[in-house]
């Protein structure tokens, strides 16, 4: 590669992401659980966050999350919308607006929202808005998809009155997650925010569908290293017709959570890499292997069994990683002008 | 067949009749289904003593005849029905605190590679003051009692009973082994679990001695169902039950001296107990990681190893270039698996010996070149342990 292009794009991507909601909704914990390896139950040891906690989250060399965690006391939130405004309002690229579930007072949540949003719509006219309604675990199971319908609309329906009160113009959409750090809907929703955030997306799904159509996998899942969560992922024809929907988030629950054995085991800190290669032969059935691909990425691949198909695509797997390398370092000139 | 580590039947047959498939047969339900059925069997079970007129406890049927059996007793509240959900029905830990109390003997069998049974006894009832009780089918057949008694608790009325138990078993049934787990013992330090356990062993080996047994078979263990303790004791357990357990473990010793092994496990997948180790040190670490490592896989084998390919499917894959049957073109028809730790490049392998039992074992730093020779070792033993099975099955 010739020297311009790298003192071109020296500068990573850099998003800010703010993360906010009622206190004692859950922000803290699930940043903790998606981005420092916490497993569910440790979460109660967290403490209230004061005022604000940030945080830099590297992920995939060239896209750097700014992460603010926002304390939800009431005294913080007046704080953030008043002297600090412009701060923490200003260049934000998403935030994540956390609600509970479980909250008695669901007209002052409504209005704190309110007031967040047009401070959002103020500064940062761009952002992207997550709504997540959160300990969906503590609503039996039948009850869960009404209760979670019925709580979005009432989001939706006061962002459309925020929306013609202020005369706002700009486009207001936002995308609602049920979720729960007892399950695995947490991946879910945290690996679409992250899915939207990563640059050069268009380049990376369509090298994983040829690098999946060469080794004859049926599924091929690209995991980001520290959260592993599902950055990419490409499915066969055949695949596609898995009954499981939500493996992706039932993949990366599963991983994670065996990294904190494997942590435990080896004494290795819970964030540090933990295992390069897993292979698994179901005999006639099926095979799969995870290996180490780039620096910052994992991949796992379901082969159809067959000794020798499964060996090749090892080694075509490892092939591929060079055209893969754009992963780890920043944007390249084609990400730039996508971005 | 069914099985936890490689799933259903993905690719079946063309030329299957369509007798096999339709059928619901108790190997083709998922690990999931079949949890529910044995717990659905259960409380049927339950249901049906209760409605049952109350009367002696029946002798044990002609089926539930030699097959090894595991008594859970002690004082009530003691953890006795925890112990055994959390063990044999996967119950969380946590939600073991909505078990209610067991009032009468809870009898529940274990589908495994030896099939034992698993006697839960209400912790109130006295069976040796109690005339209804027909001690000698209850003692009659080998096999282990558990006593459990609560660590966080006065223990000083459970050691009595337990001191009373042992001394009636002693006279008529010597060969009775007595476990002791010492129970709850999470939350509580080092140091106080092991004065608790010197006391207990100390109050009873002096009342053994006070009667002239001085070498009754009881052995302590500390135990919790929060950590994989509870596992590690009902593995001892368990283990004492095997007939010629010696030589499954040279067996595995063997196999860890020729492949250079650090520890070898023989697990029974469905509940996570080992039946065999080598005779290196037992460490708690390395047990953990490879159960967890079995659960691993069962969860991805139910991803992706639970739903039917296409016939379509399939002949593509059996077509150019490999033009082999799918069966002809994988190595071995049970299921295998390796991960690779970071930590020192030490590879844990996986290798499925039959619907019930797994071998486990975590080799040594940068083996994994090796693999190929490791599998070839393996495949030899797992034949070896197929043999042992078949020929120490109960006729």
């Amino acid at each position: 590669m010739p020297g311009d292009v790298r003192s071109e794009v020296k500068k990573p991507k850099k998003k800010k992401v703010l993360l906010m909601g009622k206190s004692g909704s859950g922000k803290s914990s699930m940043r903790s659980i998606i981005f420092s390896n916490y497993i569910a139950r440790d979460t109660r040891r967290l403490g209230a966050t004061i005022d604000i906690d940030l945080s830099h989250v590297k992920f995939l060399g060239n896209l750097t999350l700014n992460l603010w965690d926002c304390g939800g006391q009431e005294a913080f939130m007046e704080n953030y919308l008043t002297q600090q405004r412009v701060h923490v309002f200003s260049n934000v690229g998403v935030l994540i607006y956390v609600f509970d579930i479980e909250s008695r007072d669901v007209d002052r949540d409504m209005a704190t929202y309110v007031s967040i949003i047009s401070a959002l719509t103020q500064f940062s006219p761009t952002a992207n808005i997550y709504v997540l309604i959160h300990k969906m675990d503590l609503i039996t199971l039948h009850a869960r998809e009404a209760v979670f319908v019925d709580r979005v609309r009432l989001v939706r329906q006061k962002t459309a009155e925020f929306v013609q009160g202020a005369g706002y113009t700009g486009e207001l959409d936002l995308i609602p997650f049920a979720t729960s750090i007892w399950d695995q809907s947490l991946y879910k929703a945290w690996a679409s925010i992250i899915h939207d955030l990563v640059p050069n997306l268009s380049v990376i799904e369509s090298q994983l569908g040829s690098l999946g159509i060469l080794i004859e996998a049926e599924e091929l899942l690209l995991f980001e290293r520290t959260s592993f969560l599902v950055v990419s992922s490409w499915t066969s024809e055949e695949g596609q017709s898995n009954p499981t929907g939500d493996r992706q988030e039932r993949i990366s629950n599963i991983l994670k959570h065996f990294k904190q054995s494997i942590s435990r085991f080896t004494g290795t800190p819970r964030n540090a890499e933990q295992f390069t290669l897993m292979e698994h032969k179901a005999g006639a059935r099926f095979s799969m292997f995870a290996c180490k691909f780039t620096t910052n990425t994992y991949l796992m691949v379901i082969l159809p069994p067959g000794e020798a198909r499964f060996n090749s695509a090892k080694l075509n797997c490892q092939i591929a990683r060079e055209s893969f390398k754009f992963l780890d370092g920043p944007a390249t000139v084609s990400g730039q002008a996508l971005s | 067949m069914a099985s936890r580590l490689r799933g259903r039947e993905t690719f079946p047959e063309f030329d299957s009749g369509g007798g096999s498939s339709s059928q619901t047969q108790p190997d083709d339900l998922t690990p999931a289904q079949q949890n529910l059925t044995r717990v659905f069997e259960q409380n049927r079970q339950r249901q049906q003593r209760i409605n049952s007129v109350k009367g002696p406890e029946q002798a044990p049927d002609a089926s539930a005849k030699g097959k090894p059996r595991l008594l859970l007793m002690g004082q009530r509240r003691s953890g006795k029905s925890s112990i055994s959900s959390v063990v044999f029905h996967k119950l969380p830990p946590s939600e073991t605190l909505f078990l209610e109390s067991t009032a009468r003997i809870q009898k529940d069998s274990m589908p495994s590679f030896m099939d034992f049974q698993v006697w839960d006894f209400p912790g109130q009832i006295d069976i040796f003051e109690n005339p209804t009780f027909d001690i000698d089918a209850m003692f009659g057949e080998i096999g282990a009692l558990i006593w459990v008694i609560d660590a966080q608790d006065d223990y000083m009325e459970a050691v009595a009973r337990l001191n009373v138990t042992i001394l009636n078993l002693q006279r008529t049934y010597p060969n009775i082994k007595i476990e002791v787990f010492i129970h709850k013992v999470d939350g509580l330090s080092d140091d106080y679990k092991l004065d608790i356990q010197r006391d207990i062993t100390i109050r009873i080996q002096d009342e053994l001695s006070d009667h002239g047994f001085e070498n009754a078979p009881v052995t302590f263990h500390l135990t919790s169902i929060y950590n994989h303790s509870i596992f590690e004791a009902f593995s001892k357990v368990i283990q004492k039950l095997i007939p010629r357990l010696g030589i499954l473990e040279a067996m595995l010793t063997n196999l860890c001296r020729t492949c250079r092994f650090e520890k070898a496990y023989l697990f029974d997948v469905l509940s996570k107990i080992y039946i065999a180790t080598d005779s290196a040190p037992a460490d708690m670490a390395s047990y953990e990681i490879c159960s967890d490592y079995i659960d691993v896989i069962i969860d991805v084998t139910e991803v992706y190893g639970s739903w039917p390919r296409t016939p379509r499917y399939r002949e593509t894959l059996e077509g150019p270039p490999w033009n082999q049957k799918l069966e002809d073109q994988v190595a071995s028809n049970w299921a295998e698996s390796c991960m690779v730790l970071s930590d020192g490049n030490k590879p844990i392998i996986l290798r499925e010996v039959d619907r019930y039992l797994a071998l486990v074992a975590i080799m040594k730093e940068d083996s994994y070149d090796k693999m190929p020779l490791v599998n070839m070792n393996v495949e030899v033993v797992v034949e070896g342990l197929k043999d042992f099975f078949e020929i120490t099955k109960p006729k």
